[in-house]
């Protein structure tokens, strides 16, 4: 068996330095070794996205990542996103209240593909949406209520940073837009 | 499915790593952006016993220029190329051929060179590199190789690499502007999937309006990216009229060689390769003239 190595890596804020096999992947890491199970193995090619997590702040596949490749980096999962009191990110709020799940298993990489579009474009048109998370298939083919939730968010966490509180409800009311 | 074991290796410098490859020679791959490699790992299509991962050599992200030409580096993301204003300006077909690759989280990690040196033959950045004349700059132990496009891809998914050889760079010649326009177009099932065909095109007019010189190559039509000599001679000295385009595409397509396969018949791709021929031909002749208002 190949040596393991060693990697001093960030995950939500919490340093871990460990020792790792090679061949582990990122998301596998992530799930069996730090149970942060999150974050959904998918397709583990690189296709369907539900593994998608931030990586130095930008989106990325964790099945198509090596665990021994990430040290010295910084790792955000889906887990980051609610306070540790449980209430949910006003994205998290925007999918529940807007339908923008079914099963469930695309909605972390959903979630972590939002977070990046909206911290970009905080206030997105439906097409920006729609750009920004092809990547991520939901078999459920919840796709117009996902788009909604995500405009739904962005109008709350623009509403917040401008002072007001971002508790309210973020149900979408047009219905029209997506 | 996951990987089979592997060991790993993160060398920190070109010199290392060459060394690291004559060592392991074919056991040994290397790792950029993963995004293939590491996807045909978990699957099992690829089993190399030593992982070289060059993510953590210093300065392999180079995009720059130099006396005409664009450098790319082995480690520079699909998406900086495609965003890089120095690409945009100066390859544009390049810019535009990256904007197609998959998705944007795939794009931030994959490389440029790695889908290069993939030699996928459906893939957008092979064609595009063979449409531009560009080079791959080899490293070895013995030293440097410049290898064109054109005698870079062997076959599907092989291209000329030797196992002891890394390739660190992409050499493109900047396109000329005067008068010079050109455009990649692609057609894929899906957003982001890869191209069932595609094709790019740069098209020099020269102050009559009649073509000076075009390059046309094309993808998912073949054993490798297609480069359509052909279409280019019956183009030169003539004016870009319709009639013309549209028999550049018929010839086009007859030179093709596709293969039917789950995602396309061989007939489609080649009624393809006729319709995106004339389209990329129409919109880099538009865009030479400046007539593109999207350009």
């Amino acid at each position: 068996m190949p040596d393991k190595i060693r990697i001093s890596l960030t995950v939500n804020g919490v340093g871990h330095d460990v020792l790792v096999e090679p061949r582990m992947l990122l998301v596998d890491f992530l799930r069996d070794e730090l149970q942060l199970t999150g974050t959904h193995a998918g397709c583990e090619q690189g296709v369907c996205g539900a593994c998608t997590v931030l990586l130095d702040g930008e989106t990325t596949r964790s099945c198509l990542l090596f665990a021994a490749q990430l040290d010295g980096s910084s790792v955000r999962t889906v887990e980051s996103l609610a306070r540790p009191d449980g209430s949910l990110h006003p994205i998290q709020r925007a999918f529940t209240e807007n339908h923008g799940l079914q099963c469930g298993f695309c909605t972390p990489g959903m979630l972590m593909a939002a977070c990046e579009l909206l911290e970009h474009t905080p206030l997105p048109e439906p097409e920006d949406v729609k750009d920004a998370l092809s990547g991520n298939l939901c078999r459920c083919t919840g796709y117009q209520n996902i788009v909604r939730s995500v405009c739904a968010a962005g109008r709350v966490l623009a509403t917040a940073e401008n002072g007001s509180h971002p508790a309210s409800e973020t149900a979408e009311t047009t219905g029209a837009s997506a | 499915m996951k990987p089979a074991a592997f060991a790993y290796l993160a060398p920190s410098s070109v010199e290392e790593a060459v060394d690291r490859l004559a060592e392991h020679g074919p056991d040994a791959r290397v790792l950029a952006g993963g995004q293939s490699l590491v996807r045909l790992m978990n699957t099992r299509l690829a089993t190399p016993s030593v992982v070289v991962d060059v993510n953590r050599i210093p300065d392999l992200d180079h995009i720059g220029a130099d006396n005409g030409t664009v450098h790319v580096g082995a480690i520079a993301r699909q998406r900086s190329c495609e965003l890089a204003p120095l690409v945009r300006s100066r390859v544009p077909l390049f810019a535009e051929a990256c904007s197609q690759v998959a998705h944007v989280s795939v794009r931030k990690r994959g490389t440029v060179v790695g889908s290069v040196a993939f030699a996928d033959p459906c893939a957008e950045l092979p064609a595009a590199l063979l449409a531009l004349d560009g080079q791959v700059v080899a490293r070895s132990r013995a030293g440097e190789r410049v290898i064109d496009a054109d005698d870079f891809f062997v076959g599907p998914f092989e291209n000329s690499l030797a196992p002891d050889e890394f390739a660190v760079e992409l050499r493109i010649p900047v396109t000329a502007v005067e008068r010079t326009g050109s455009a990649f177009v692609e057609v894929s099932r899906r957003h982001g999937d890869l191209p069932m065909c595609g094709a790019s095109t740069v098209v020099q007019l020269d102050e009559d309006g009649a073509v000076a010189n075009a390059r046309i190559a094309l993808c998912g039509v073949g054993q490798r990216p297609m480069r359509a000599r052909d279409t280019e001679d019956l183009l030169l000295g003539q004016r870009p009229a319709d009639e013309l385009l549209a028999q550049a595409a018929e010839l086009t397509a007859a030179a093709t060689d596709p293969i039917g396969d789950c995602h396309a018949s061989a007939a489609f791709r080649r009624h393809l390769a006729r319709v995106l021929t004339r389209r990329s031909l129409q919109t880099a002749v538009a865009r030479a003239r400046k007539e593109d208002t999207d350009a």
